[in-house]
């Protein structure tokens, strides 16, 4: 696998939302690398045929009735906002569209 | 001394009236006050509320009301357990000052029990770390050596446990968070199957490997807390739905005939000379009790540290992704726009390791990387538990060391990957979503305590129980005690 | 012929829609919060929906069946172990930072859609639909977005056709069939204004005959049936100029502006999410089992597309009248209960007729839906039973349909009451027929000197001397008669 790169790191950075000073990021460069190079031994294991194990038990979605539970009050929801005004989060204004 | 009792007599007492619930209280929120300056294992002491669940546990006795298994014993929370109206942080400054509007089910069942939360314990940084060195507000301190890592990421609970600081803890296990400072610490820490304990209200980490369990001075104490903790919940879609048995009836106190399998990949590496005498002594002491002793391979055992750390920073890199400063937590001042916001927010609520793990994540997630790494770890796990069902096939119960080397100095691990190599034998646990506990099996020369680690069938907590109690008894530390306390 | 006509004579247009429909439930996806529109921003919350610390998706049963229904009804193959998985994007109406939906392993894929198109189904295919949880909502105020988190996490299924779709018209008709299908089966009321159902389109061009399909771009925002015909519209005579000009589309994503009639770019596909789908490891695979497949089967109703069918070939109703009968499922159920009390090979057109002429006109008069009519499928039956069998003459039929209409009282009873039973009998009727020209004979003597506008003159009086309850036909006949020609 090749090396982390530094324009990688920055991607991944931005990718997470993650603010890293430059120094931050040159470490985090080395560190991942290093790890990186660790799991190198897994592309030598043989896994044809092998189920991605995505459970630590084997189980199916249990399904739940469609009932409905009292909702927090908005001033119970928004008690921890740092931001807020009214009943409403609020946020530096969002340029472009939705998702 | 109402601190050293156990789980069982404290409760004993408290109901047959030689107790009250307010004094044993008062005695841990004393003893907190003059040792846990120096140890440093809560992050918040809860000394109010606990009198006052308490007065209503002495109140429900003089009605003549009958209390619940744990009526009135007093434990301490991981940080990263959902306690209502009482501040969550999971140690991390992105948290800082989160109030929860619910309790997580663990601790409403505690409550229900009759337990008293004395106060919520430190913890690395959403429970990543195994060192305790990771949590964003305070150092922990091993009390059997206050120079030393309490190990973690539980290192609170381990901590407050062995200095008689709770009668018991709750932890979390993601790759060996409860067992490795239950071994560092000289206490019994108990990692049940997944699925057994309920999730709800557990600030995730690795959601398909984080469990709940105990952290006790004593295996009848950890069978006491499972069986209250343990069981079916609804509102945890990975909650197994069968019933709970009653834990300390398979306490039997006899290991004849019982298989225990010796993975020799677990005791090839570079384990302490001291860890592997004591293993060994604990090993021809269950022999001698009529246990057969089988060696038996997991040949995958090497893959599951790169298993588990693709895994687990994969799962933490999504479940973290909520905390962005805008519905609770911290947010950064001043931010210019909506991505600074988050850049900076995250960039500053989260410390070092957390940081390291999301971008691990992210990585191995990326479009393009994931069948690489993700489904390629994915893939191995299935390997890794498939060595579990094979050798499940011929014994009852594994043995292994929890840790290959006892509790080490602050800073004394270098690089991320030497902290990770410490986490060598307790991760596959994890992986496979294994029962598995840890029980004090003898100190080194230095006065350390050295954990034998048992691993069980899925469900079979009893059977990993059962062996753990016989261990105590034969190696265990009885009743020595740490020495910044004692 | 415009010059966008031209230019569509060598350019296709190719069309993909993705349509978000929300499921009708009483709480959300994942956790019991209520599911309701209008409600005081933040006030349907809960620690789950807020994306709190330790909470837990828990998946909500009737959302299943609902997206199951649609599956079926839509002839989708639907996987036995479907699975969760989270798309991972930060946004501020996203609590958790992931939207749990679902990515390789959809719920339904391979299903088909009939659409009408100029009186004749075509058959759309739809690639998956599957489950998915909403997001909030943000609203621009200033240098600020507001975050309403009401709509978080209600169930919604996304249904993704193939790019099979040739024109703005036939999108927006896919959209009317699909918004028809999902209000047909309770699925969903489908409401647009109320962003129950919401679309995106990915629309690009290629030369007519050639297989592969042009660069897309993908339209956003799309609320409203003719916001799709519009969009729609004014990306392919945007992309067609471009091409034909001899320029090149971008990859990209544009948001349409419904005020301003255009569409501008959002991200560039260089700016493009990695949303990072990993299976969901909250949610163990979701199991169809065969009980709850069972009962969907059972209890489908016929769809609309096949009583389309039906109608026209069965009852002989009119291509546009099968057509508006078929756009509500209660129309349609009245029509087949009046078809069934009232057999008869001409009947279904006739009371196709009524249906749509005179029960709508006086339904729309006061605002009211099908469902809400006073008169019931026996009364109608009863009142065109009367025309039929010429108690009474259309005309009289309508005026008896309105008071019927309006006091509930039954045609039949009417009829006696008023006494405007049409008078067929012809000795009667000769009598009538014999004064009214024995009392004209200018205008008989006119008529049979070749004024034949003259005829309805006489039919007129004949009318007026019985209250108009002289049998038309019969009328004529002995007018013919009495007048020589």
């Amino acid at each position: 696998m090749p090396a982390l790169t530094r324009k990688e790191v920055e991607e991944i950075a931005l990718l997470a939302r993650l603010h890293l000073d430059a120094s931050e990021l040159d470490q985090m460069q080395g560190e991942l690398g290093a790890i990186l190079e660790h799991f190198a031994a897994l592309a030598q294991v043989d896994t044809n045929d092998v189920q991605p194990m995505t459970h630590a038990v084997p189980m199916d979605l249990r399904l739940r009735p469609d009932e409905v539970a009292p909702s927090l009050s908005p001033e119970d929801a928004l008690r921890g906002a740092p931001v807020k005004q009214d009943s409403v989060f609020v946020v530096p204004a969002i340029i472009g569209g939705n998702e | 001394m109402s601190e050293w009792l156990s789980v069982a007599d404290t409760a004993k007492k408290i109901a047959a009236g030689e107790l009250t619930a307010v004094r044993v209280v008062d005695t841990y929120l004393s003893r907190i006050m003059n040792h846990d300056r120096e140890l440093g294992s809560y992050l918040a002491v809860d000394g109010e509320g606990a009198r006052e669940a308490a007065k209503a546990i002495d109140a429900q006795r003089a009605e003549g009301k009958r209390l619940g298994p744990l009526g009135g014993v007093p434990i301490s929370l991981k940080d990263v357990l959902v306690t209502r109206g009482l501040e969550t942080t999971a140690a991390s400054k992105i948290l800082e000052g989160w109030i929860p509007p619910y309790d997580g089910t663990v601790v409403e069942k505690l409550r229900a029990a009759g337990a008293i939360v004395l106060g919520k314990v430190n913890c690395d940084e959403f429970a990543m770390g195994s060192s305790t060195e990771n949590s964003a507000y305070k150092r922990t301190r091993n009390p059997w050596d206050t120079q030393r890592v309490p190990g973690g990421s539980s290192g609170g609970s381990s901590a407050s446990v062995a200095a008689g600081l709770c009668a018991a803890s709750l932890g979390t296990d993601t790759g060996g968070s409860i067992r490795q400072p239950a071994a560092f610490c000289g206490v019994v820490g108990l990692k049940p199957t997944y699925g057994r304990v309920s999730r709800w209200g557990v600030v995730a980490f690795a959601s398909s490997l984080d469990q709940v369990g105990p952290l006790t001075r004593s295996v009848h104490d950890a069978a006491l807390v499972l069986e209250v903790i343990a069981g079916f919940d609804p509102r945890d879609s990975t909650s197994l739905d069968v019933p709970v048995p009653p834990y300390t009836d398979a306490l039997v106190g006899d290991v004849t005939g019982l298989k225990v399998g010796l993975p020799r990949e677990y005791f090839e590496g570079e384990i302490d000379n001291e860890v592997k005498a004591a293993l060994d002594k604990t090993i021809a002491a269950l022999k001698d009790r009529g246990a057969q002793i089988v060696d038996i391979s997991l040949p995958h055992t090497s893959l599951a540290l790169a298993a588990y750390y693709l895994v687990a920073p994969a799962e933490a890199s999504s479940n973290l992704a909520r905390y962005d400063g805008i519905r609770f937590g911290k947010a950064a001042q001043g931010a210019k726009d909506l991505l600074d916001l988050y850049m900076k927010s995250r960039g500053a609520g989260f410390g070092r390791e957390v940081k390291r793990r999301i971008m691990l994540g992210t990585y191995a997630l990326r479009s393009g990387y994931y069948d690489a790494y993700y489904k390629k770890a994915q893939q191995v796990r299935a390997l890794i538990k498939r060595d579990f069902d094979d050798a499940f096939g011929s014994v009852d119960v594994i043995l292994t060391p929890t840790t290959p080397t006892p509790a080490f100095r602050f800073g004394a691990k270098a690089t991320p990957m030497d902290m990770y190599l410490g986490d060598v034998f307790t991760l596959s646990c994890n992986l496979a979503g294994l029962p598995g506990i840890s029980v004090p099996c003898g100190l080194t020369s230095d006065g350390l305590p050295i954990g034998a680690q048992l691993l069980g069938k899925p469900l079979d907590e009893a059977t990993v129980l059962r062996v753990g109690h016989v261990i105590e008894s034969l190696v265990g530390l009885r009743d020595q005690r740490p020495k910044a306390v004692s | 012929m415009t010059e966008l006509a031209q230019l569509l004579e060598t350019w296709e247009p190719v069309i993909g829609l993705e349509v978000h429909v929300q499921l009708n439930t009483k709480s959300k996806l994942f956790s019991p919060s209520a599911v309701q529109f209008g409600a005081p921003p933040n006030s349907l919350t809960d620690p789950l929906v807020l994306g709190m610390p330790g909470t837990l998706p828990v998946f909500n049963r009737q959302a299943l069946e609902l997206a199951l229904r649609l599956g079926v009804a839509t002839e989708s193959k639907i996987r036995a172990k479907s699975r969760f998985a989270r798309k991972q994007y930060f946004y501020p109406d996203l609590p958790k930072g992931y939207q749990i939906s679902q990515y390789d392993e959809p719920l339904c894929e391979d299903g088909r859609l009939d659409i009408i198109v100029g009186g004749a189904v075509k058959r759309i295919k739809l690639e998956r639909i599957h489950i998915e949880e909403d997001a909030g909502k943000n609203t621009h105020v200033g240098q600020f977005s507001h975050v309403d988190l009401n709509r978080a996490g209600v169930p919604l299924v996304e249904v993704v056709t193939a790019p099979e779709l040739t024109s703005a018209e036939e999108a927006a008709e896919f959209m009317r069939s699909l918004h028809r299908l999902v209000r047909w089966l309770e699925i969903s009321e489908g409401d647009m204004e109320k962003g129950q159902m919401r679309c995106d389109a990915n629309v690009s061009v290629r030369i007519r005959g050639e297989e592969r399909l042009g660069t897309r771009t993908e339209l956003k925002n799309i609320n409203s049936f003719r916001f799709v015909q519009n969009a729609v519209e004014h990306e392919i005579a945007r992309q067609v100029r471009i091409v034909d000009g001899g320029g090149r589309i971008t990859r990209e994503t544009r948001l349409w502006d419904a005020d301003l009639g255009s569409s501008a770019t959002m991200r560039s596909k260089e700016e493009a999410n990695d949303y990072r789908y990993f299976p969901d490891p909250d949610l163990p695979p979701l199991v169809v089992d065969g009980g709850m497949m069972g009962t969907i089967l059972r209890t489908l109703p016929e769809l609309p597309a096949a009583r389309f069918t039906r109608y026209i070939e069965q009852h002989g109703v009119s291509p546009d009248d099968a057509r508006t009968l078929i756009s509500d499922r209660a129309l349609a159920e009245y029509f087949d209960v009046t078809c069934k009390l009232h057999p008869g090979e001409r009947s279904g057109r006739t009371i196709a007729n009524w249906m749509l002429t005179e029960l709508l006109g006086a339904l729309n008069a006061e605002g009211k839906d099908i469902s809400q009519s006073p008169m019931q499928p026996a009364t109608l039956s009863e009142l065109i039973r009367l025309v039929e069998d010429g108690t009474i003459s259309g005309k009289i039929g309508k005026e008896i349909f309105e008071e019927s209409y309006k006091t509930g009282e039954a045609p039949t009873k009417i009829v006696e009451r008023r006494g405007v039973q049409q008078i067929s009998d012809e000795a009667a009727l000769w009598e009538i027929v014999d004064r009214v020209v024995t009392a004209n004979p200018k205008q008989a003597t006119e008529y049979a000197n070749g004024k034949d506008g003259l005829f309805g003159f006489f039919v007129g009086q004949v009318m007026k001397q019985t209250q108009g309850r002289a049998n038309p036909v019969v009328t004529s006949d002995l007018l013919h008669k009495r007048l020589g020609r």
